[in-house]
């Protein structure tokens, strides 16, 4: 019958803290790659020469860039984590609700403290 | 190719208010789908008040009054109501259960009920399983084995075999876990989903059936098999307490260690 409706799905569906996870991992991994292409572009423009490098420097060292830069490392952190988080499941360890439960929350709480110690430290560095 | 969006023709409006009866004063909200194939529109959501003094405790007993009192249209699927069958299978409050196992009163405000996500309506909470049995009868569901069945008795299982089937053999086919899944909406076309690899691996983990290799043949398959993420809303969602990204992690171990990984 082609005219059945589908019923709804994300529309109704309640956020928890598995699907949450799992797609923050495919995003951070996306992110991740796009951040490899910039990395090799800075690369570039620190190989051509001061006026490509500076120019990107300056974005970069504004706010929206230094987000943008925070970002990545927190999505460095996150995917890390969590992909040992992957990795003991392909063992078929820790699939349990409760163990995947507890290690999903250390994997966030992982991920921000790591991010937030690494930019304190390169303030320290910078001073 | 993943499609976010509902299709026009599945988009929800708003629908009826069915108040209370008079002189009802302890009351909860029911928040229904509603989709009636002869009436040419779109789903909708009617809203049911119901005397909770005049009800038994689980959201069955809630729409089953809602059906016998107020409103005899509603269509929904039930059997056992004792969480055996399967048949009440639905998304109550945002996830995936039976509706004769949870209690309306574990719901907080309003209860919220829509038929099993991300499948074809055939009427109100009632959706098409054929597809979802389709795939459960690829897997053979049925033992197999190449070696003469001894004459004078069944196939006997030791102890220690026979409890590598618990938490597999209890499963009840109810979809909750197959339509909770993310990768079962964008790919439930090919992607057997949690219940039919659980129910694979069912066949997997059987000391008495003699055709492990054959079956994981069939499941070697980009789509039928690994198209598991491990998002595990399968494990969340199991009202039977089971454990389908579990038996699914352990297909793939097969699969890993027959190639000598």
């Amino acid at each position: 019958m082609t005219g059945r409706p589908l019923s709804p799905h994300l529309q109704v569906y309640k956020p928890q803290l598995t699907s949450m996870l799992s797609i923050l991992h495919r995003a951070s991994g996306a992110t991740l790659y796009m951040a490899s292409l910039l990395m090799v572009y800075w690369l570039f423009a620190l190989a051509s020469g001061s006026t490509h490098a500076d120019a990107l420097n300056s974005g970069l060292t504004e706010w929206w860039g230094k987000i943008v830069l925070y970002g990545i490392l927190f999505c460095v952190y996150y995917h890390l984590a969590n992909g040992l988080r992957h990795l003991m499941w392909d063992t078929g360890k820790g699939l349990d609700l409760k163990t995947a439960y507890m290690t999903g929350w250390l994997v966030v709480v992982f991920s921000l403290v790591a991010t937030a110690v690494t930019l304190l430290m390169m303030m320290g560095g910078v001073q | 190719m993943a499609e976010f969006r509902l299709p026009k023709n599945s988009r929800i409006s708003k629908g009826k208010l069915w108040p209370a009866i008079a002189g009802s004063s302890n009351t909860k909200t029911f928040r229904i789908y509603r989709w009636d194939p002869d009436s040419g529109e779109n789903p909708r959501l009617d809203s049911y008040v119901i005397d909770l003094d005049d009800c038994g405790p689980m959201v069955l007993d809630g729409l089953l009054k809602i059906k016998n009192d107020i409103d005899p249209t509603l269509t929904l699927r039930r059997s056992c109501r004792e969480g055996i069958c399967g048949s009440c299978a639905m998304n109550i409050d945002g996830t995936n259960t039976l509706a004769c196992t949870i209690n309306m009163n574990d719901v907080k405000g309003d209860v919220k009920v829509y038929p099993l996500p991300h499948m074809p309506v055939v009427k109100d909470l009632v959706p098409d399983m054929t597809h979802f049995y389709a795939q459960y009868a690829s897997i053979k569901p049925w033992i197999q084995t190449d070696s003469v069945a001894p004459p004078d008795k069944e196939r006997l299982q030791s102890i220690e075999n026979r409890e590598k089937m618990d938490g597999l053999y209890e499963c009840i086919l109810c979809a909750c876990c197959s339509t909770s899944c993310p990768s079962y909406w964008w790919n439930g076309d090919r992607y057997l989903g949690p219940a039919i690899l659980l129910q694979a691996y069912r066949w997997l983990a059987d000391s008495r059936d003699e055709a492990a290799g054959e079956r994981l043949d069939e499941l070697e398959d980009p789509f039928k098999l690994y198209r598991c993420h491990t998002i595990m809303n399968c494990t969340k969602t199991c009202p039977k307490g089971l454990n389908p990204a579990l038996a699914i992690a352990e297909i793939k171990k097969m699969l890993a260690s027959r190639q000598g990984i």
